[in-house]
């Protein structure tokens, strides 16, 4: 199977994970808007989109909801919109903020952390949190049952993954009550921890200063009345990664490091017992034909072209090549990798895709068979 | 150019995918054949250097890669073991600490705590007088920072740090840092980009909220990948032309000719673009037609850097 189709088949969610700059948040909208044209419902939940790509999509004033794209952007593009293509952009501070509200066990509590200097300086830069907003945000669209499919397009994230962990990991956040015992080092707790902590308290404090530790741990106690809503929400975020409506699409770009990276998050998302319907390589050098020399391309080139032209012809022939082997040679490592797993090629376009008609274009490699693909590659229709 | 070399320490900064570490390693090849005592940091976990110069994972060393050069990969665990042992002076002192649960649920619970120690590490190395125990001087780091998103919070860790901290050692530390990586005359930026629409974007307003919110100047945009101008407009013409009789591989090759004078030239509308989006000195980098970047591209590129 090498469609996105097999893909998306039957599920309700698809997952777009990689590194930064390999064309995520681009694969994700061409994938939404692909799926949306052929008749679904779909919300692409986004990180940050090029102003040009958002404003194509009429969504300059994109918030922390899902808007709807104007079904009339797609006419001129020729391509019929059978269903509904809504996108919103991520915002982990204000998603952030919403949880809070949600779980603040009273008004006091909730302002209590709101404005907690602490908080407010750091909660976007908060252990994972971030990946965890956009894991929160996916749920909640989840819950709400608005939509046939939802395209998540993660954060970049050098720590490849990040977001897999990222609900546990907000729940140790959460839970306060290792500091709670130990910042009472004379009440009940002291005896609990032993004296072996309070000398390791005392220690803490020379580093710190007492003051950084008090306004800590005033920032650790006011999230401690909130660790059940949390542990159940993320649990419940958890299940819904595994759920067998889920899919993990990898997207990569085709040089060697790229490539390595897709194997590897490969391998964690099948560790981790999730879903992953395939791998997606964006801006592959397609190969012409295999057993050109670029002599006697020369010779070809030149009936039609003065000599000049046609030597500069030949040579950047040779270099793009040089690139298509490579990539060929990258993308067969992957798919014995993914061995039966689909691994879709999209080709290096002529222009950059930042818009609705580019993303459309994409589709047509998206969503062709392996065979369609090489013939629209071969016909130049980039 | 030589100003930027002459810092005491470079971030390397940009969106990801668009050649940082590359550019860091050739930054720190053109320093190191200058007669620079040059350090190349990695933070984050990243190894390219290890993989640049075939050498087994480099980690929390500084390892020498080529003369006058070395590498590191700063693992903030270990910066701040190392940090501790230098404010506690007594190894049996750390290791009590380090040792409890309250220190570890903190270490791992404060945010930004990681981003802190890591900026620190980067401190010391750019130091004249190193804190750590028979380390030696350079005369210039640089840092392969991590990307963009990531990259502003990272920098503005110290300054985040001094505010929540009012008073105590770690406030006086992390305002040490602060002015340390705001002193131009010390600390320079470098930021990459590509001849394309996201990047550019980025590189503005990135290099918009790092002088705005950091109060950090930057030095050099590096436009990475531009291709070579290799078709005029004529050309283009006539082999559009030319296309139409072609047969075989000869169309083949026609056609990748066209693309490139396509993609080219978008690179050129881009270029003007970032021109015009920027305040700092632009400076274009040719893309390299190789399948894997080894150290005489690298060197050739570093040649290209200044």
């Amino acid at each position: 199977m090498a469609t996105v189709t097999d893909i998306v088949e039957g599920r309700g969610i698809c997952i777009c994970a990689g590194s930064g700059g390999v064309g995520k948040t681009t694969t994700s909208a061409a994938l939404a808007a692909g799926l949306a044209a052929r008749g679904q419902k779909v919300c692409v939940l986004t990180i940050d989109p090029a102003k040009r790509l958002a404003d194509s999509l009429g969504l300059e004033e994109l918030g922390n909801t899902p808007k709807q794209v104007d079904p009339a952007l797609f006419e001129p593009c020729g391509v019929e919109l059978k269903g509904e293509l809504w996108a919103m952009q991520l915002d982990a501070k204000a998603t952030f903020d919403e949880l809070v509200r949600k779980h603040a066990p009273d008004a006091e509590t909730r302002d209590r952390i709101l404005e907690n200097r602490i908080y407010r300086q750091l909660s976007n830069a908060l252990a994972g949190s971030q990946e965890y907003m956009a894991m929160e945000k996916l749920f909640e669209i989840h819950q709400e049952g608005r939509y046939d499919f939802l395209v998540l397009d993660t954060p970049p994230s050098r720590e490849a993954l990040d977001f897999l962990d990222a609900p546990k990991r907000l729940t140790q956040f959460i839970e306060g009550r290792g500091m709670q015992m130990f910042m009472k080092p004379t009440g009940v707790a002291a005896k609990v921890v032993g004296r072996g902590s309070s000398m390791a308290f005392s220690v803490l404090k020379r580093v710190t200063g007492l003051d950084l530790l008090s306004d800590l741990s005033e920032f650790f106690q006011a999230f401690s009345g909130m660790v059940d809503g949390f542990r159940e929400r993320a649990k419940r975020v958890s299940e819904l990664l595994g759920d067998p409506a889920t899919t993990f699409v990898v997207v990569c770009g085709p040089q060697g490091e790229p490539i390595d990276e897709a194997v590897y998050f490969h391998r964690k998302l099948v560790e981790a017992q999730l879903p992953v319907g395939g791998v997606i390589v964006n801006k592959v050098h397609y190969e012409t034909e295999a057993d050109l020399t670029s002599g006697e391309v020369q010779a070809d080139l030149t009936d039609l072209l003065d000599d000049d032209l046609a030597e500069r012809v030949a040579r950047n022939f040779a270099d793009y090549q040089a690139l298509a082997e490579r990539d060929a040679r990258n993308v067969e490592h992957l798919q014995r990798e993914l061995q039966p797993k689909a691994v879709i090629r999209i080709p290096y376009l002529d222009e950059d895709v930042h818009d609705l008609e580019a993303l459309l274009k994409i589709d047509r490699y998206l969503f062709a068979s392996e065979e369609q693909r090489e013939e629209l590659a071969a016909s130049g229709a980039a | 150019m030589p100003e930027l070399l002459d810092k005491r320490l470079v971030f390397v900064t940009g969106k990801g995918g668009v050649g940082k570490s590359t550019i860091s390693i050739a930054l720190g090849l053109a320093a190191a054949s200058r007669g620079k005592r040059t350090i190349v940091c990695e933070v984050g976990g990243q190894e390219t250097a290890s993989r640049v110069f075939r050498r087994a994972e480099i980690g929390f060393h500084e390892v020498e890669v080529a003369d006058n050069l070395w590498a590191i990969s700063i693992d903030p665990d270990q910066s701040l073991r190392e940090y501790l042992l230098l404010q506690l002076k007594v190894r049996a002192m750390r290791d009590l600490l380090v040792r409890s649960r309250v220190f570890n649920y903190l270490a791992a619970a404060t945010p930004g705590l990681k981003e802190l120690v890591t900026i620190g590490k980067i401190w010391e190395l750019a130091q004249p007088d190193r804190r750590v125990k028979k380390a030696q001087e350079y005369d210039l780091v640089i840092v392969d920072a991590p990307a963009t998103g990531h990259g502003i919070g990272f920098l503005q860790t110290p300054r985040t740090f001094a505010g929540i901290a009012r008073v105590g050692p770690v406030h006086a530390q992390a305002q040490a840092l602060d002015t340390f990586i705001t002193n131009h005359d010390t600390t320079g930026v470098a930021i990459v980009s590509l001849p394309e629409e996201m990047p550019v974007n980025e590189t503005a307003s990135l290099e918009e909220s790092l002088s705005g919110e950091i109060g950090m100047e930057v030095d050099r945009v590096y436009m990475n990948g531009l291709y070579p101008e290799r078709f005029s407009s004529g050309d283009a013409d006539e082999l559009t032309d030319a296309l139409e009789r072609a047969g075989g591989p000869a169309r083949a090759a026609v056609r990748a000719a066209l693309s490139e004078h396509r993609r080219c030239r978008s690179q050129r509308e881009q270029l003007q673009r970032l021109k015009q989006a920027v305040s700092s000195p632009v400076k274009t980098l040719p893309f390299i037609f190789k399948p894997q970047l080894d150290v005489p591209s690298l060197e050739r590129l570093a040649g290209a850097l200044v």
